[in-house]
């Protein structure tokens, strides 16, 4: 079979098994629309902006597991991309990034649309590639998706000028099933010495924690995590990346940790003796100030990327490998074991973490008077429970009450961007994950300020008939900005107050959608129903919530987790030693 | 501490601005770096130096050993090693100190490469505490130009960096 550059690059998409690409067409990458037009099994979904085609594609990968693919143009569309290229490199996620570029005898002369796409994405990739050669197409294709989808996953740039993808020569075709890498040898299963030595440290643990991160989500292991945690009886805390890997509505679930983590989960790794960290890389959010961080404990910490492991925290024992493969070998240790955990000494621990539970940490007060933003969130999950429910998000307080307040119950399902922390993520990656589930009920959580960002991506819904539902947590205010401002600045609100916003009723009509504006606490549940009811259309939730709200608990940067801010209702906001 | 890490690479366009790229976004020191391909053209050899305490040099391995085009390294620093750096430097050389920089050259195993009226150039190798200590006893006068390569480095006996 002899194929065009253009040709091959479709072709290798479908050996690959791609179903879905996200794009936005442009001069370099001519030939390649012109290669996608003749045929179906690959779908090209056409964005608005580039940035929305890589967080589309990087919904589509977190809700699915695959990798997520994009294809921009050279110079404006490749820079656009790079948000999200970033976005997705943070938070580990599956994709490849096919950019095209000005053709090879230009390269370098700052010819039309040209710039160093291999340079400008360079720090924010797994991998990238140039190809120079049409014969190198279908191989560097292949390497791409190797790299993005195994070890630590990660996006992969293609870059590809446009004479390497020229229509009138032809080569022959060959994509290979496998590729070896002697640079790129991910580990897969972890040592087993290093495993019973972390089984011997946690069956001697007085006050376990086992606090998990994305890792768990995107290693597939989140079976093999929900077993250890019953099996052994810990307690389970989790990142803003790992929840959903284990049912979050099982008690011995005590929450989100971190900067606005809860109470328990906070003052329970403050007083752990034995830390079994697992997927997670002790990000600053996590962690509060490292000189506090889990003062007394001795720490496991699995993770398949080595560089992860004592980056920012020195641990005991490092156990680098697929987490679901290790954590089967621990089970598998764990169940031959002579010991069991101590019950009476957990029985001890569990009682002290109940004490702080019953702190109840997340209470709030709803009222006859404005919406609280909390509320918005419990009512949505009241009303989504039953369904085959995902929830994405955008940016800052609306992202942090999702968080806090929705209980995700399996992997996958909550979808946000947590290490780069990019507003303008959520309705893009709704776009993805709806693409990929067209039957399930998606709906993006965000605030008036993040969803200007992609808010052109209501045409693409319309486009291709995304039955989205937009729950708008307005309060007018960059919520998050003006918290910290509030806190830290004496509540001079410098340029977060959100003026002259747009109708947002009016403006999801325009683009074809339904709109509703809800500012009532009593006709909130029905709204819902009403919106989800309509299964065939977006419909945009204009809620209206209390501007005054916080986020609570609060850990403020450079503090350690038994520092944390209370909501005002439940204590004089007392710092506890 | 000083280490002196060695790496084999894929000989490829872009491979060097990838350690080069590593080391600035996550600022780490870099003394020096050398790169040149081996007698395998695949493969490119990288000598670089750097400071940092033990998690730093722990961090900095780690994270050159997850480029993809990183195919091995070692830090050096961790067993016996011998270290060479080449030096050409161009000094003034009228008739009143040509012999006197001859002997001077002479004595720390130099040799004068290129000679004109008013100049010697004289290339040395060593390691960089015998190329500084050159440098010293000349005056600073005298000095027209000074390149160095900064160092390369081999492990002593039978072990060896290769696939």
């Amino acid at each position: 079979m002899e194929l065009s550059g253009a040709e091959i690059v479709i072709q290798a998409l479908k050996d690959e098994g791609v179903e879905y690409v996200w794009g936005y067409p442009g001069g370099a990458v001519l030939h390649i629309y012109d290669a996608l037009f003749n045929q179906d099994s690959v779908r090209h979904i056409l964005v608005r902006h580039e940035q929305a085609a890589t967080h589309a594609a990087d919904g589509y990968a977190r809700a699915t597991g695959k990798v997520g693919v994009v294809l921009v143009t050279s110079g404006p569309g490749a820079t656009n991309a790079v948000t999200g290229i970033a976005t997705a490199y943070m938070d580990s996620i599956p994709m490849v990034i096919l950019t095209g570029q000005v053709p090879t005898p230009v390269i370098g002369s700052d010819a039309f649309q040209e710039v160093d796409t291999v340079g400008i994405t360079r720090p924010c990739v797994k991998h990238n590639f140039l190809v120079k050669r049409v014969e190198d197409l279908a191989d560097t294709i292949k390497k791409a998706f190797f790299i993005a989808s195994s070890g630590r996953p990660g996006p992969v740039v293609v870059d590809i000028p446009k004479d390497v993808t020229d229509p009138k020569i032809r080569i022959p075709y060959h994509y290979p099933d496998k590729i070896e890498m002697r640079s790129y040898n991910p580990v897969e299963k972890g040592h087993l010495g290093q495993i019973r030595k972390a089984v011997d440290m946690m069956l001697d643990a007085e006050r376990p924690v086992i606090y998990t991160g994305g890792g768990v989500v995107l290693g597939e292991a989140s079976e093999q995590l929900t077993e250890l945690v019953r099996m052994t009886g810990f307690p389970v805390t989790q990142t803003l990346m790992g929840l959903g890997s284990f049912p979050a509505s099982d008690p011995l679930f005590i929450g989100m940790l971190g900067m606005h983590g809860t109470y328990e989960a906070n003052m329970a790794m403050h007083e752990t003796d034995v830390l079994i960290a697992i997927g997670a890389r002790f990000d600053d959010r996590v962690t509060g100030k490292i000189a506090h961080f889990c003062p007394n404990a001795r720490i496991v910490h699995i993770d398949v990327d080595p560089a992860s492991i004592s980056k920012t925290v020195r641990v005991d024992v490092p156990i680098v490998g697929q987490v679901r493969s290790v954590l089967n070998d621990m089970l598998r240790v764990l169940r031959d074991h002579p010991r069991k955990p101590d019950a009476a000494k957990l029985g001890t621990w569990w009682e002290r973490i109940n004490g702080w539970r019953r702190m109840d940490c997340l209470s709030y007060e709803q009222g006859s008077g404005a919406i609280k933003p909390q509320y918005a969130v419990e009512t949505l999950h009241k009303v989504t429970r039953d369904s085959d429910f995902y929830l994405t998000s955008d940016v800052g307080q609306h992202q942090m009450f999702a968080a806090q307040f929705y209980p995700f119950e399996k992997p996958r399902r909550w979808i946000n961007s947590g290490g780069l922390g990019t507003m303008g993520f959520g309705l893009p990656a709704a776009m993805g994950v709806q693409q990929a589930f067209p039957e399930a009920h998606v709906a993006c959580v965000t605030g008036e300020a993040s969803i200007q960002m992609c808010i052109q991506e209501l045409a693409t819904c319309k486009q291709y008939n995304l039955p989205l539902k937009i729950v708008l947590l307005n309060n007018g205010y960059m919520g998050m900005v003006r918290q910290w401002q509030e806190f830290f600045y004496d509540g001079r609100y410098s340029h977060s107050y959100v003026d002259a916003l747009p109708n947002f009723k009016m403006l999801a009509e325009s683009f074809g959608h339904v709109g509703m504006r809800i500012e009532n606490p009593a006709d909130l549940e029905g709204a819902y129903r009403e919106a989800f009811a309509m299964r065939d259309r977006l419909v945009f939730m204009d809620i209206i919530v209390d501007p005054s709200e916080n986020v609570y608990p609060m850990i403020e940067a450079g503090k350690g987790h038994h520092e944390m801010h209370l909501s005002p209702h439940l204590s004089s906001d007392r710092e506890l030693a | 501490m000083r280490h002196i890490i060695s790496v084999l690479m894929e000989n490829e366009a872009g491979a060097l601005s990838r350690v080069a790229g590593l080391f600035s976004a996550r600022g780490y020191n870099i003394e020096s770096l050398t790169v040149a391909p081996t007698e395998d053209a695949t493969l490119s050899r990288m000598t670089l130096v750097t400071t940092g305490d033990e998690a730093i040099i722990e961090q900095i391995t780690k994270q050159l050993n997850k480029l993809v085009d990183v195919v091995k390294l070692v830090d050096l620093s961790e067993g016996a090693h011998i270290e060479r750096e080449l030096m050409m430097i161009k000094v003034r050389a009228d008739q009143a100190m040509r012999d006197e920089l001859k002997r001077l050259a002479d004595i720390f195993r130099g040799s004068i490469i290129d000679v004109t009226d008013a100049s010697y150039t004289i290339e040395m190798t060593g390691d960089g505490s015998k190329l500084d200590a050159f440098i010293r006893v000349l005056d600073p006068e005298l000095i027209i130009e000074t390149v160095r390569s900064g160092p390369l480095g081999i492990a002593r006996g039978g072990k060896r960096l290769t696939l």
